[in-house]
């Protein structure tokens, strides 16, 4: 059995994990064909946590591109009411509604139902699980030396409960009635009282069952991903030597496991309204004249419920993103990240501070203008961390000597997002500036450029930087280049003009403005806007044949580390198989960031610190 | 192949290996600490629900009623359970054959009486006066209590397993069947637990 490892070693980490890893008798039990033997196991309902990650992955892109093509469709109507949709007739069907002068355009309904699919699908099926299941499930492992996760079988589970989760969303795009239309957040009453609005019936049962799915996949995840960083970290790997991505994607894992079950229970309580018919979020509503049966229930309630997820579920999305961005920024400025331990305190103290500021999203819902002043102190709070992190990347990029590659290029515009992005954060956050600006294009523009195109971006930055670790190929470089110069020109194109149009008091989720005189100057910007829009979809389309081309034909790995880089992951062979490392686990000697010590450019986890080394950097 | 335990049997079986190598580190178990942090998952869950009860309770119209006096009996009956169970785990690792299925059949029959005594609490809380959808302030006892019976329901397929194996196995006991009986009886203890705050919280509110 034990031949099998004994090989000479073709470099030097290798060399130093035969002699001084850690030896956990993996080749003494027979298991790799119960993960490669044939095409059900090795592709479809795999156990091997590289290949989940490739499943979230291309899954989430897959949704990505769906959720994108209908920001585009409501982004038309929007920007150009005038022009006839019926070319989309083929697709859409009868949500599109042809007027006496031939001029097609969406039917309001179905508007509402795009803009919330969009915001559903992007938010939790894009964001969350595309990002932090893909790179929590490749890199854990790898980045803590672990042969795979805790648990493989609930690891499965968990991908499953998404791909289901996205299959039942998916079947409620195709109802007479419609998908749900009632926002992403789900608010009652247009949520909870079925006959609300065409989406609120059947729509909304199946968004309810496909996100309880949802919230079932996150949970199976995040307890793996805890438990696994927590109880199979390698020898000599305790916490304060684990790279930055790992950190994020822990203090994830436990914000998402408090987090997502108290949706659950909001979710439950809806399931009574709708279902059974009793009165949690309902209070005495009329329909016709005629008073329904519900008394004395709160949609406040719900609200707090909802946005106690709803808050660190925005940093559920972006910490993963940081994590990626801190060890591509290092890894490609030859530099170590600036104020290590500075970063890791930030990522705790974003994570305490996103459960005590969820009121912030209810300042104009009616809660006690006295409660909003605890709840604008904490969120204003959140700034001090972010700009320690910021200023930990800029002074990590400061005098380095920078590659500029795709991965590299795109974690240096997420900082760039996240700062345009936070800046407009701390105005949202005070309480009375809500007044003018809330549920108007300023919010819109606001999260859209701090958690969904920072939160691409890291993706993005993570996907160019890992892909010869998921397909032992690199992706073509200058595409890559076009990708991002065309995304970054583009996503500033379209969102920096909507903080104008919102703080004009333009307000969000309209179908259209000609009621409106006082808005009708914005009728250009707002064309301006869509073409934006279809352009920098354009790009990612560029992204996306760039991706699956390198799967097949990109340039192949040839070695073991091509960014010179210290983490495990990159110790492992060539071609990782099952298990990740051949022999024996690697012994971890320091931390992950030794960059140009000691006139060395890098130095691997696995080399052991010498005695003639400078003890600090 | 073959290794010795830290008591000198052998075993034979890769998890039983993975067990006792834990156990020699002193570090606890990946799917011990696994189902910690998934009930820490389900503690955030009821937490979110007796939390809505307070802020719902403190915006009035709110009926006040003192829930089943059948419910404390109940209590009973799932601490009871709790003890045979535990009795049960005793048993086992004494290789007691006979006290270890009785004691475990006991726990399942208890966890079944507990789940019908809750829906009699139900009709005792209805015949009171309070049915569903007469206020939140029944609503919430109802959602409350039943998805901590939903929980126990869970349980009680788990306790079902187990007695299932405890019949068909011969009575040995290996590091893997230890685990899984400890898994068992920490969300067994957990349902119980969890049924002694809510009970307390749903007394102190009234």
């Amino acid at each position: 059995m034990a031949s099998a490892i004994i090989t000479a070693p073709v470099s030097r980490s290798e060399g130093l994990i035969q002699e001084l890893g850690y030896d956990d008798h993996f080749h003494d039990h027979h298991h790799g064909d119960k993960y490669q033997s044939n095409f059900v196991s090795h592709y479809i309902f795999s156990m091997d946590h590289k290949m989940i990650a490739k499943q979230f992955l291309i899954t989430g892109m897959m949704w990505a591109i769906i959720g994108g093509l209908m920001s585009l469709v409501f982004r038309m109507q929007l920007g150009f009411p005038e022009e006839s949709l019926a070319w989309l007739q083929p697709v859409l069907g009868k949500w599109i509604a042809i007027n006496g002068d031939g001029i097609g355009s969406l039917v309001p309904d179905f508007y509402y139902a795009l803009v919330t699919m969009h915001g559903t699908i992007l938010v939790f099926f894009v964001l969350t699980a595309g990002l932090s299941g893909t790179f929590s499930n490749l890199l854990i492992p790898l980045m803590i030396g672990a042969r795979d996760m805790a648990s493989p079988l609930l690891n499965m589970l968990s991908y499953w409960f998404f791909f289901i989760s996205g299959m039942v969303m998916f079947s409620s795009l195709f109802l007479s009635t419609g998908p749900f239309a009632g926002g992403w957040v789900a608010y009652p009453p247009l949520s909870a009282l079925p006959q609300a609005m065409d989406g609120s019936g059947a729509g909304m049962t199946l968004w309810t069952i496909s996100l309880v799915l949802f919230v079932v996949s996150v949970l199976l995840g995040g307890i793996n991903y805890i438990t696994t960083v927590l109880n199979l970290r390698t020898k000599g790997m305790s916490m304060w030597r684990l790279p930055l991505p790992i950190w994020a994607f822990f203090v994830t894992a436990i914000i998402g496991l408090l987090s997502f079950p108290v949706l659950t229970s909001a979710f439950f309580l809806m399931m009574l309204d709708r279902g059974v018919g009793t009165s949690f979020y309902l209070s005495d509503i009329y329909i016709g004249g005629a008073a329904l049966d519900h008394v004395g229930g709160s949609p406040i309630l719900y609200q707090h419920l909802f946005w106690f997820l709803g808050h660190p579920e925005v940093y559920i999305i972006i910490l993963p993103a940081m994590g990626i961005v801190s060890e591509v920024l290092s890894v490609n400025a030859r530099k170590p990240i600036f104020g290590y331990k500075a970063m890791v305190f930030s990522i705790l103290a974003i994570a305490f501070l996103s459960f005590i500021v969820w009121a912030h999203h209810m300042f104009m819902s009616g809660v006690n203008p006295f409660i909003s002043n605890f709840f604008v102190i904490f969120t204003l709070i959140i700034a001090v961390p972010s700009a320690v992190k910021v200023f930990n990347w800029i002074a990590t990029l400061y005098g380095g000597n920078i590659r500029f590659n795709p991965a590299s290029l795109f974690a240096i515009g997420f900082v760039s997002m996240f700062i345009s992005g936070g800046l407009t954060g701390i105005w949202l956050g005070n309480s009375t500036l809500d007044i003018q600006l809330h549920d108007t294009y300023f919010v819109v523009a606001h999260f859209h450029i701090v958690m969904g195109v920072a939160a691409f971006f890291g993706m993005y930055a993570g996907v160019y930087h890992w892909f010869p670790k998921m397909y032992g190929r690199f992706m073509n470089e200058t595409l890559g280049k076009f990708h991002f110069w065309g995304t970054i020109i583009g996503a500033y194109a379209v969102f920096w003009p909507m903080h104008y149009i919102g703080m004009a008091g333009v307000p969000r989720r309209y179908y259209k403005f000609d009621a409106f005189a006082t808005f009708g100057h914005f009728d250009g910007l707002n064309k301006f806007i869509t073409i934006a829009a279809i352009i920098t979809f354009g790009f990612q389309l560029l992204f996306v044949i760039n991706f699956f081309y390198s799967i097949w034909k990109g340039r192949k790995l040839t070695t073991q580390n091509p960014y010179n880089a210290n983490t495990l992951e990159w110790t492992t062979p060539v071609d990782v198989g099952h298990g990740n490392w051949p022999g024996k686990l690697p012994s971890v000697q320091r931390w992950a960031y030794d960059y140009g010590k000691d006139g060395r450019e890098f130095i691997s986890q696995v080399e052991p610190v010498g005695e003639d080394e400078s003890p600090v950097h | 192949m073959r290794k010795v335990t830290i008591d000198g049997s052998l075993v034979t079986n890769k998890e039983n290996l993975r067990t006792e190598a834990l156990k020699r580190q002193n570090k606890i178990h990946p799917k011990k600490l696994a189902l910690w942090v998934g009930l820490v998952s389900l503690v955030m869950m009821f937490t979110a629900l007796t939390s809505a009860f307070i802020v719902r309770r403190a915006a009035g119209n709110w009926l006040e009623f003192s829930i089943p006096s059948i419910f404390f009996v109940n209590t009973l009956v799932i601490v009871a359970s709790s003890l045979t169970l535990h009795g049960a785990y005793v048993a086992f690792k004494r290789e007691a054959a006979l006290a270890y299925k009785a004691l475990l059949g006991l726990t399942f029959i208890l966890g079944i009486a507990f789940v019908v005594l809750q829906l009699v609490g139900w009709e005792e809380l209805a015949a009171s006066g309070v049915p569903l959808k007469i206020n939140p302030s029944g609503d919430f006892i109802y959602a409350i209590s039943g998805l901590h019976a939903l929980h126990v329901i869970g349980g009680i397929a788990i306790l079902l397993v187990a007695l299932i194996m405890a019949f068909i196995l011969p009575m040995k006991v290996t590091p893997a069947r230890q685990l899984r009986l400890e898994l068992t009886m920490t969300y067994w203890h957990f349902v119980d637990v969890l049924w002694i705050y809510l009970i307390v919280f749903l007394s102190l509110q009234r």
